[in-house]
């Protein structure tokens, strides 16, 4: 893959790890004693690990191709088996944390080996290490695709793969050593954050660089959801990192933000994350492999104008349903529930619209289990959603906040929204991607379909189940008109499920190892077959985008 | 019907005729989509909380809050390292059955000086809001250190570490000036004797004990936590800490009489 970058490229690259060694070096000196230093040499070891292979291919052969007759896939291969490999080792982490529940000793003997540290390992190593770099990944391939155009230069995508993973295991390393803001989904401490802003800049300055080299007058749907995913991503990030180190030679830092404003910007931040982050570039991901996959054009264009806007502008207002009944003022609460019950309108126009792209191409779905993860992904994106609205309801929400209720709902979308639709996407992008003529086994990826949904399926009744039974026990008053049960009845209750969730993932979990397998043996051994039409053209009729509508 | 429904849904129509219109031209360029991109979610955020820092109910005055000592500002931060606020939460709701089961219903005023503020998102165990000298600190010593011994249907992890891991004093004086960098009215003093506070607070009948009650008040409690008077340990920090949740001011219970019978 080295010898494919010009000499130029080569010597930026070495630059660029050059100061990615100095800085780690820095922080190991200054964080002496503190887990700082501890990310300092790690930050250290994986910059000389490029380091060195750049060295050793600095003035080694090339074999330069010519970058206007092909579009630049090594960045999208890399990301797709780091993606896999983040979703083997997060979902088996969250199985580990949903054991240590059912079975509260199953765990080393360690600090780090608790429930609060290995918890958000499972979240950010399923949401950034997965999710991330599914997005990542698709969306340099979605991007030149629609654009009919390569991405300019060679360095910046590699530096957005790998900067995006440095931060994921600075962070998943971090939460090991105790290293947490305790802000839901953003627990990385204020030097990983500022990494990830700097990783940011270039991903969106690739992304419209590329856009800007695009030989189609228009930018294409999928397009505008990457957008809005890395712009506000950004935003959140920054405003809700804000924050104040204890200094400059340790991991601590102070939120900027206290009480109730700061839960407030927490949770703006956190339900916005699974908008942009889950929601939006997945969107991205669906708009462009569903119709491909399909042969059909998308259904509606003004459906997808509709709920795009929709969902940009909705989502936002929603994140202060996460704080009903507290101290958080009335009227905020009000105006969440109320935009949250409004954005079921664009929310089921996109899985609308999805759905309806099928029609005529119901056979396949019978016959294509790729298709048909795309399929059941948009059905758990329309549920997700409409649970999500009725659990921002205030009453509602008084039953099922803090319970298990809110694992299920969340897990109804991570897995059988998010998950499914990346792995359907990665079914469909591998075989072309390597140039293989076909997945190595397509029962493999049956099996992994039947083997996620069950998984999926044990998994969200076991919460629903659960969370119901939680929320009405701890509000459920004797005859004596006093509460009828302890916290520690409403525990007991939980073990069954506890188990049965615990089994949901692993049948989940296993499901992703027979994914891996299966896109390892594609690469390994199935033939090569180089697409027709995969290369950048000026015509439309060459090297149509994706299916024209009739 | 139709006749009805189509001057009714004509504004609609034309509002989406002219929006898919104008997105027809507006995807053609890439920074215009950006910038469309940013003010339209920007909207909802700004309105919502810009508001909540300049509103001025929104924050109860309780001129009765003190700050957390450095020895429960230094638990607090364990626990955020330890990840409890995964399971348990520190917001009361105005339900019914929560203010009868942990108390008076949680206040803005409370979590002012929290920063970042744990509220939480799941009781996997109970709201600890309220938690602070409900048990003895020999119980939350002997519960940290083996929770199943207690409780035996508990599932939460054990702590014992923290009895043998002593407490980093020396880096309380910069923790305590980033949180008056951030808002915490901490004096020059308080942080000063940031280190000492920590070590008096956890050994009774001491000089350093003293200079703990003269700046944060007679209420405050210096005990030997863990138990032991041979150092500070985390343990010490920790149930210091779980020791003063809901015990800052006593504005909730003011406001919040409890029910009779």
């Amino acid at each position: 893959m080295i010898s494919s970058l010009t000499q130029a490229e080569r010597g930026a690259a070495m630059l660029i790890t050059l100061a990615g060694m100095v800085a780690g070096l820095a922080m190991a000196a200054a964080g002496q004693g503190d887990p700082m230093g501890a990310h300092g040499w790690i930050v250290l070891l994986f910059f000389a690990l490029f380091f060195g292979l750049l060295a050793r291919a600095a003035y080694g052969s090339d074999e330069l191709e010519d970058r206007s007759l092909a579009y630049y896939d090594d960045p999208t291969k890399v990301g797709i088996l780091l993606s896999l490999a983040w979703a083997v080792i997060a979902m088996g982490m969250g199985v580990w944390v949903a054991a240590q529940l059912a079975w509260p000793d199953l765990r080393f003997d360690a600090a780090w080996s608790g429930f609060g540290r290995l918890r958000p390992v499972h979240t950010s190593g399923v949401i950034f290490g997965f999710g991330g770099n599914a997005l990542i990944a698709t969306s340099f391939h979605i991007m030149q695709r629609t654009s009919r155009a390569r991405m300019p230069g060679q360095v910046a995508p590699w530096f957005v793969l790998f900067g995006f993973n440095l931060f994921c295991l600075i962070a998943a390393s971090g939460y090991l050593m105790g290293v947490t803001q305790s802000k839901e989904y953003a627990e990385p401490e204020w030097y990983a954050d500022i990494w990830l802003v700097v990783v940011w800049v270039v991903y969106f300055t690739l992304y419209i660089r590329t856009l800007a080299r695009r030989r189609e007058p228009h930018i294409y749907v999928a397009n505008w959801y990457y957008l809005a995913f890395i712009l506000v991503v950004a935003v959140l990030h920054i405003v809700n990192n804000l924050a104040v180190p204890a200094s400059w030679t340790g991991a601590k830092s102070y939120s900027a933000f206290s009480g109730v404003q700061d839960a407030m910007t927490q949770w703006w931040y956190g339900h916005n994350a699974v908008a942009f982050f889950l929601t939006s570039g997945f969107l991205g991901m669906l708009y462009y492999f569903l119709p491909k996959r399909a042969e059909r054009p998308i259904y509606s264009y003004r459906l997808s104008i509709l709920s795009f806007w929709g969902i940009t502008f909705f989502y936002i207002w929603a994140g202060s349903h996460h704080l009903h009944y507290t101290a958080l003022p009335h009227w905020v609460q009000t105006l969440g529930m109320t935009f949250s019950v409004m954005l079921l309108v664009p929310s089921w126009a996109s899985a609308g619209n999805a759905l309806m792209t099928l029609n005529g191409a119901w056979h396949k779905v019978r016959d294509d289990a790729t298709l048909r993860f795309m399929m059941v992904a948009a059905v758990f994106y329309g549920l997700s959603t409409f649970e999500g609205s009725f659990m921002a309801i205030r009453p509602v929400n008084g039953l099922s906040h803090y319970t298990e209720w809110t694992i299920g709902h969340v897990h109804a979308g991570a897995m059988g929204w998010v998950a499914l639709i990346t792995f359907g996407s990665i079914y469909a992008l591998v075989p072309g991607l390597w140039r293989r003529e076909t997945m190595y086994s397509w029962k493999a990826v049956e099996w992994h379909f039947w083997i996620a949904l069950a998984g999926t399926v044990i998994y969200v009744f076991a919460m629903w189940n659960s969370g119901i039974i939680q929320g009405l026990m701890w509000r459920t008053y004797g005859e004596s008109g006093t509460l009828r049960y302890s916290f520690t009845d409403s525990l007991v209750a939980m073990h069954p499920y506890y188990v049965a969730r615990a089994f949901g993932g692993l049948l989940f979990v296993t499901g992703a190892i027979i994914g891996a397998w299966n896109v390892v043996m594609t690469i390994r051994h199935v033939p090569r077959q180089v697409p027709e039409r995969d290369h950048p053209t000026t015509s439309e009729t060459m090297e149509p985008a994706l299916p024209a509508a009739e | 019907m139709k006749t009805f429904l189509k001057p009714l849904l004509k504004p609609f129509a034309a509002f989406f005729e002219g929006h898919a219109k104008a997105h027809y031209r507006l995807e053609r360029h890439s920074l215009g989509l950006t910038a469309a991109i940013i003010v339209a979610a920007g909207i909802g955020g700004f309105i919502e909380i810009a508001p909540l820092f300049t509103i001025d109910e929104t924050v109860e005055a309780a001129p009765d809050m003190r700050l957390y000592t450095p020895l429960e500002q230094a638990g607090r931060d364990i626990y955020i390292r330890e990840g409890c606020y995964a399971c348990h939460s520190q917001m009361i709701r105005a339900l019914r059955d929560e203010v009868e089961r942990y108390g008076p219903y949680s206040l803005a005023a409370e979590s002012q000086y929290d920063h970042p503020m744990l509220w939480g998102s799941k009781r996997t165990g109970p709201d600890l809001a309220r938690l602070g000298e409900k048990y003895s600190d020999d119980w939350h010593v002997r519960h940290l250190v083996d929770p199943r011994a207690l409780v035996p249907e508990s599932v939460m992890p054990h702590y014992a570490f923290l009895l043998d891991a002593g407490l980093d004093v020396e880096s309380l004086p910069d923790r305590l000036a980033a949180l008056r960098a951030v808002g915490v009215p901490y004096s020059d003093e308080m942080i000063a004797s940031a280190s000492a506070d920590a070590i008096g607070q956890a050994l009774p009948d001491t000089d350093r004990a003293d200079g703990v009650f003269d700046r944060y008040g007679e209420e405050t409690a210096v005990r030997l936590f863990d138990g032991s008077a041979d150092r500070v340990s985390e343990m010490d920090a920790l149930v210091a800490y779980l020791q003063v949740l809901g015990r800052l001011t006593d504005l909730p219970a003011q406001i919040q009489p409890v029910p009779e019978g």
